[in-house]
């Protein structure tokens, strides 16, 4: 069916493919840089165009709070948020996956405090890793509006049952206007269906939810989560290949560029992924093999796909836009090293870049490239380096 | 929301309990029989919300619940904001047939509203949603081992703030929750104590029967925390009335009204002798904080009466 | 306490209505409320003051339910016609 191309910032992509998955329920908090998200929500309400109850809250843990009452309730709900926000309803994300409900959520992604700073980097979107949820990366704002609407999808098939989210950059790709291809309502509205959970708080079934679990009776529920996490994989190998007949794109966990022959593949995730695709270019230019893989379904992790991409490379230089105090490396670094330890070696180089919004150039990202190439040349181990900061 | 039909009699209440019997809380516990009343109170079946704290902790220890009613757990400090998404959501879904609007009732701890549950409270009713909001106050965070909340009278010894050498329990008055509640001017807000059963039975049937958002403070002793005997919880409550310690009104469509006025009231003392978290006031050395408190009680209950009679002023 | 694997519990750990009746608290007192009827006027205050829900009410006629009656006194406490009594448990 005829796609139409509408001029969509990222935030606002997201907002729309909310209101065609018929949300009933939204509650958020403003925080920069997700801010329009919600207004573009709450102006869609007002003027009629989403039948759906609108909760301007009085927190971010609010916000998540009554997103889970709701989706008690059996109402299929979003939120949005970033950075402080995000840290403040932190208690409420483990509470979402424990409790089974397939909230949406998004995350305009920003730094976390102190020292205070609104710009980009993936600090809130890692930091929330462990908790349960199934977790997309958007590219850009197209990415963005095809993984909200395939996030529900994955979130509330019977074998899932998790919340999910999808992060995408602030600023960089939350605020830029790109012409989005969007597919039509009713199809949207024949692909995701009405919501329909098997069990939901309601008056003619007295059932409980959230009950104390004493040490005999906890871990199963958390081993429930794990399998709901596996089954999440194929859900979305599955949610990936159902899109791609309703829109003509091919979505997959790792987005790979070049790297079949690749000597040096580049890692990264989000909009650098672009900025390193036009590297490796370069940088092919200059003879030198380079590759990309852009980290697309970051939970659960694609283990087997990572491995197959970077099993026969020389080196990759490992992007990271967050920084893990006191480990030995990033969360992306340790992902690859999870999924080829045992199967392969590949030597593997971390890069901490772009924290607080600090730009990263095709020379930064060409010399890391570089360097990690000689680096495993030498076979030497190098520690996390930190192109962009002022020595 | 149900049209108000106040109870007469005890034999009115319905005889089916919803709320049940294996829960593991205390022996005599306050709290406990304010869940019973509420249930028997209520004349549809309502969705019950629970922040963490006694109450839920004891009622729901897997796999055992003790509710005849749905039942929802999430949080300590957020039973207003999940309330709030049941109430509006369940508006949407029953319009659509997908769901059945029911009476949405929040059923939190003093713990879990006048301080860390005090924003997520403002703000549901702020915005006015559905729903009715009880306080169970047993007067400090009890189930985590009785430390005190800002509804710890001023005076009483907690885990937190106990009657040492050098200072003799809590030294801060209790927090004026129903005033802030009236500040949001709210259709009912009401206080009351378990020993007057028909009294909390009706205040509960009245609130349900404004569409909301109401409030109801009541007074729920802990046994363990107060330290008295387990068969003095209704007997300590009902001096907590008598004795004008716990002042018992509502405050309908901003119009103030002392429900019980107690003209000869029982001296403060009474009350504060009969619980061990007072034991250290009887020190001659202390005898100075039983006049404040005793001075306290006779301001609160005239500043009462002054907002009483100056009409409508919430 | 519960002996059923993470496949055969159900996800969330969502509880059916009113299984705690299969917790019988009656074990935790020292001493059981014991109702002299003779003096029972039917006023059903002692029913409405119970925190665990162990007396049963008919109409206006009540009794113990010793499964569940854990001996805090608070009805012996409360009847008007001191019809309830406190009595120590057997060892």
């Amino acid at each position: 069916m005829e796609q139409k191309l509408i001029g969509l910032t990222g935030n606002d992509a997201i907002a729309y493919a909310v209101k065609q998955a018929k949300v009933d329920f939204i509650s958020a908090y403003p925080i920069t840089p997700q801010t329009f998200t919600v207004e573009t929500l709450s102006r869609y309400v007002a003027n009629g165009e989403l039948d759906a109850k609108f909760v301007n809250v009085e927190s971010e843990h609010s916000a998540l709070s009554a997103v889970i009452g709701a989706a008690l309730v059996g109402a299929r709900t979003f939120t949005a948020t970033s950075s402080q926000g995000l840290a403040l309803m932190f208690e409420e994300l483990p509470i979402a996956s424990g409790l089974r409900l397939p909230i949406v959520m998004s995350m305009s992604t920003r730094t976390l405090s102190a020292p205070i700073n609104i710009h980009n980097d993936h600090s809130d979107f890692l930091v929330s890793r462990d908790l349960g949820w199934v977790m997309l990366y958007a590219e850009d704002g197209q990415e963005a509006y095809d993984m909200t609407l395939m996030a529900y999808k994955i979130a509330e098939d019977k074998s899932v049952l998790l919340p999910a989210m999808v992060g995408i950059d602030g600023f960089i790709i939350s605020h830029a206007i790109q012409g989005i291809r969007v597919l039509d309502d009713r199809e949207v509205e024949g692909h995701l269906g009405i919501i329909n959970p098997r069990l939901k708080v309601n008056v003619d079934e007295p059932l409980t939810f959230g009950p104390l679990c004493f040490t005999d009776t906890f871990f199963e529920f958390k081993r429930q989560q794990h399998e709901a996490m596996t089954n999440a994989y194929g859900v979305v190998m599955r949610t990936f290949a159902d899109y791609e007949k309703l829109s003509g794109r091919k979505y997959s966990p790792v987005k790979n560029y070049m790297t079949e022959d690749a000597d040096v593949i580049i890692a990264a995730m989000g909009s650098t992924v672009g900025t390193a695709r036009e590297t490796a270019r370069r940088l092919r230019n200059e003879g030198i093999k380079a590759g990309v893989m852009g980290f697309t379904l970051f939970r659960p992790l694609p283990e087997r796909e990572i491995f197959e991409t970077v099993k026969n490379a020389k080196a990759v230089a490992v992007l990271e836009k967050f920084i893990s105090y006191g480990a030995a490396a990033g969360p992306h670094y340790l992902d690859i090293l999870s999924s080829i330890y045992g199967r392969g070696h590949v030597p593997l180089y971390d890069f901490v870049y772009g924290l607080g919004g600090r730009e990263m150039t095709k020379e930064m990202i060409a010399h890391a490239a570089k360097v990690s190439l000689s680096n495993a040349r030498e076979g030497v181990r190098v520690g996390v380096r930190f192109p962009g900061v002022r020595d | 929301m149900t049209e108000y039909k106040p109870i007469t009699k005890l034999a009115d209440l319905p005889e089916e309990d919803l709320f049940l019997s294996g829960h593991r809380l205390c022996a005599g516990c306050g709290p406990g029989i304010t869940a019973r009343l509420t249930m028997l109170a209520s004349p549809e079946k309502p969705i019950v919300v629970n922040p963490t704290g006694c109450l839920e902790v004891a009622s729901t220890i897997y796999p055992f619940t003790a509710w005849k009613v749905p039942w929802v757990h999430v949080s300590f400090e957020n039973a207003a904001a999940v309330a709030s998404g049941i109430a509006e959501a369940l508006d949407k879904l029953d319009k659509e047939g997908r769901n059945k609007r029911a009476p949405v009732i929040a059923l939190a701890g003093d713990g879990g509203t006048f301080d860390i549950g005090l924003q997520a409270l403002s703000g549901a009713l702020e915005r006015g949603h559905r729903f009715l909001y009880i306080c169970y106050d047993n007067e400090g965070y009890m189930n985590t081992g009785v430390q005190r909340s800002g509804a710890t009278p001023m005076g009483a010894s907690t885990t937190t703030s106990p009657a040492g050498k050098v200072i003799p329990g809590k030294q801060e008055w209790k927090k004026d929750l129903v005033g802030i509640v009236a500040a949001h001017h709210i259709p009912y807000a009401a206080t009351a104590t378990i020993a007057y059963q028909r009294d909390y039975v009706n205040k509960v049937r009245k609130a349900l029967s404004y569409a909301g958002p109401t409030f109801i403070h009541v007074l729920a002793p802990c046994q363990l925390g107060w330290g008295y005997d387990p068969s003095q919880t209704i007997a300590i409550s009902r001096l907590a009335a008598e004795t004008r310690f716990f002042p018992l009104f509502e405050i309908e469509n901003g119009t103030l009204k002392m429900t019980m006025k107690f003209p000869k009231p029982k001296p403060m003392e009474e009350y504060v002798k009969t619980q061990r978290r007072f034991v250290h006031l009887f020190k001659p050395e202390n005898q100075h904080i039983l006049k404040q408190i005793q001075q306290n009680v006779d301001e609160n209950w005239e500043r009462l009466l002054r907002i009483e009679a100056a009409g409508k002023i919430f | 306490m519960s002996s059923k694997t993470w496949k055969e519990l159900e996800i969330g750990a969502v509880l059916r209505a009113a299984t705690s009746l299969e917790f019988k608290t009656g074990d935790w007192r020292s001493e059981r409320a014991v109702i002299d009827y003779s003096k029972c006027i039917d006023c059903l205050i002692c029913w409405t003051f119970c925190p665990d829900s162990a007396i049963r009410r008919q109409g206006t006629k009540v009794s113990i339910n010793y499964d569940y009656c854990k001996g805090c006194g608070i009805c012996a406490n409360e009847c008007p016609v001191k019809a309830i009594s406190m009595q120590k448990e057997e060892v």
